[in-house]
């Protein structure tokens, strides 16, 4: 994975509360082995019509916020199936970052895990937020991840949380799974003074 | 830290178990899976990762595979094979197929034995037990929790990690006691129960915590009436939801294939009893209903959390002080094409579905055989009823189960997920209204621009016989059964 410092992107604001996966990435669009290629399916049931054709009120189709890479969405984002396709099909239509005043767990656990980051901002800034996107499509802010700060067109520096594991991946390129690999010893300890519990070949 | 001196909950007890590393300043635990279910549409990537980095399957004895979302649950040939019409879901099964052969695992494949929806199958073998680590890359994985276990829904990411090192990075959730006290009412089920539950703690209202289940009402449920609670807690956004292990819980297990046996068994019990919360334990939040005072449930909204007693009327988004749930609501009443104030009783409705991981197993299809024994599927409506497994559907059909429903002149079919995620062409077409004992209702879930009410499978029966939205109650009343 890229390491993640800091970058700058435009805003999108979806301000619906409780946007599932479903909605994210609708479940005929699972049968796929991959990960790639998922970007056009997202939002797809809110993005085109039966036809196919694109539906000119939805906010992802409009011109001016065409190259937007930071959406921010409405409270509890990402909740419902555990779909990992959600955060490949967001970064698949070209978004670094989702802003909301909370995730669902699983979601921001897959997002951060494939460097899309999930930020958490308080009511006020995320009202803020939303209405400077609608307001303007140009405006862009800056995101930085040592710092955990989103920084605002009004030159405001918002802190957001993040754990410090997951920073030190996402900072160094790190993946996961090399860690959990560099434990081999201690979980072979642990195996051997617990019996496994059930055998699937039994 | 008031935990460390005091009692322990059912799921610190867990947890503690099976700490491989402690959490620690920045790093999260680490933790011991026992059991890692595995299905084909949340897994062919992990494996992809595996191949790419040159890595086995640390335990495939503590993994099996199964199919169920994308597959067909259309009747068997002549041959006795399930034909697979869609290339790209049998595409997929392929590949399932040479994942679990190349790296070793057992796989419920599509037809056998054994196979069927990931979270029926394991209590059914016998796998689910207290006390254990369960994971899939499948939110519903909270269902096995109502053996005691701590289970929960993972990404693919995760799926990898515990293939190839069968532990996972978790911080330790919070936890929530949710209590319901006395009786349930004649025609108010377990579904109504957690249903009732998410409309009050909302959708969001579980983030972050693992919640248990107590109370008189939780302890007086069969086995499966316990997992259907704790398959919809995802619902609730907890990750887990545990109910402690009992006597139930004991008689469920014992004698399924992978239950422990002889001395096995006995020091196995005698640990189980050792799990539950301590009745000095602290949980960080709680939560408390009556029995008494609940109705059947029904959805009205586009999230689980928008449900309702079923005599109830539609919420007006205009008595709503939030303004993003005035606009939420509004959405989803739009989707849903209804009116605020209206009543759900009368709606017409053109499918029933009977099935999916939340109230698809043989207590559930024996209830709604009962009820809808003598009476017919009304004109207009389809019914499917599908059954979590295929050991389900043999047991339903040695009862005649089966008869009955094809009687009454609903769809019997092959074992799979089906209707609950629409993958497979079982799909409602746009503007059509469901009754469903699913988990849920969001925006096409169940087919692009369907419309779902989430009920319980005696509340989809009254619909289906009906072809309107029905309290099963008047009807319990009228025959003089359950
Ligand atoms: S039945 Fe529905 S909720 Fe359950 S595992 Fe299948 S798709 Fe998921």
């Amino acid at each position: 994975m890229e390491p993640i410092r800091q970058f700058a992107g435009r805003i999108v604001a979806l301000p619906i509360n409780d946007i599932d996966t479903d909605q994210i990435i609708p479940a005929r669009y699972l049968k796929v082995t991959d990960k790639a290629g998922l970007g056009a399916a997202l939002f797809s049931d809110w993005r085109y019509s039966a036809d196919g054709s694109a539906k000119p009120d939805f906010v992802l189709n409009q011109p001016e916020h065409q190259g937007a890479s930071v959406l921010i969405g409405g409270h509890n984002f990402g909740c419902g199936s555990s779909r990992e396709h959600a955060p490949w099909a967001l970064i698949g239509g070209g978004f670094k970052a989702v802003i909301s005043t909370y995730f669902a767990d699983i979601f921001r656990s897959n997002s951060l895990k494939n460097g899309l980051l999930p930020i958490i901002v308080d009511e006020q800034t995320h009202q803020q937020l939303i209405s400077m996107a609608q307001e303007d499509a140009l405006t862009e802010v800056t995101i930085d991840l040592e710092s955990q700060t989103v920084r605002l067109p009004d030159g405001r520096a918002v802190q957001f949380p993040i754990d410090g594991f997951s920073k030190h991946c996402l900072l160094n390129g790190v993946d996961q799974l090399g860690y959990l690999l560099s434990l081999d010893a201690e979980t072979a300890r642990y195996e051997a003074s617990h019996a496994a519990r059930v055998n699937t070949f039994a | 830290m008031k935990t460390m001196s005091g009692g322990k909950t059912l799921f610190e007890k867990v947890w503690n178990n099976h700490v491989v590393r402690q959490q620690a300043d920045d790093l999260p635990a680490v933790l011991y899976i026992d059991l890692h279910l595995v299905h084909e549409v949340t897994s062919p990537q992990a494996f992809t990762e595996l191949r790419q980095r040159g890595l086995k399957v640390r335990r495939p004895e503590q993994t099996l595979g199964t199919m169920d979302h994308s597959t067909p649950t259309t009747p068997r040939g002549l041959d006795g094979i399930i034909p697979v019409v869609d290339s790209q879901a049998a595409a997929q099964l392929d590949v399932m197929r040479k994942n679990c052969a190349d790296f070793g695992i057992p796989l419920y494949d599509l037809g056998t034995r054994n196979q069927g929806i990931v979270h029926v199958i394991g209590p059914e073998q016998g796998l689910t037990q207290p006390g254990m680590t369960i994971v899939c890359g499948d939110s519903h994985t909270s269902t096995h929790g109502a053996f005691g276990a701590l289970a929960f829904g993972i990404g693919t990411s995760e799926v990898a990690h515990v293939l190839a090192s069968q532990t996972l990075l978790q911080y330790k959730p919070r936890t929530m006691a949710i209590r319901v006290d006395g009786h349930l009412r004649e025609g108010v089920t377990a579904k109504d129960i957690i249903l009732a539950i998410i409309a009050k703690i909302g959708v969001g209202g579980g983030t972050g915590y693992v919640l248990e289940y107590m109370g008189e009402a939780i302890r007086s449920l069969s086995m499966e009436g316990r997992m259907t609670i704790c398959n919809m807690s995802i619902e609730g956004g907890a990750r887990a939801g545990m109910i402690a292990p009992d006597d139930t819980t004991f008689d469920y297990i014992a004698g399924r294939p992978s239950a422990p046996k002889g001395e096995a068994w006995d020091r196995a019990a005698a640990e189980w009893r050792q799990l539950p919360s301590d009745t000095d334990a602290v949980f960080d939040a709680e939560v408390t209903l009556t029995a008494e005072e609940l109705a059947p449930m029904i959805t009205y909204g586009t999230n689980p959390g928008m449900g309702m007693a079923i005599t109830s009327r539609v919420p007006d988004p205009d008595h709503l002080r939030d303004v993003s749930q005035k606009l939420a609501l509004d959405k989803a009443l739009r989707y849903m094409d209804l009116q605020p104030g209206q009543p759900l009783l009368g709606k017409k409705i053109d499918v029933v579905f009977v099935g999916s991981c939340t109230n698809s197993r043989i207590s559930d299809l024996r209830e709604a055989a009962r009820f809808i024994e003598g009476r017919r599927v009304a004109d207009g409506v389809r019914m499917m009823v599908v059954p979590g497994s295929q050991q389900v559907k043999r047991q339903a059909e040695s009862e005649g189960l089966d008869r009955i429903f094809k009687e009454a002149g609903a769809e019997w079919r092959e074992a799979g997920c089906s209707m609950c995620i629409a993958m497979n062409g079982d799909q409602l077409q746009p503007g059509q209204y469901a009754v469903s004992t699913s988990n849920r209702n969001f925006e096409g879930r169940q087919g692009k621009g369907g419309r779902t009410f989430l009920a319980s499978p005696l509340t989809a029966v009254a619909a289906a016989v009906n072809g309107a939205v029905t309290d099963p109650r008047t009807m319990v009343n009228q025959r003089g059964r359950a």
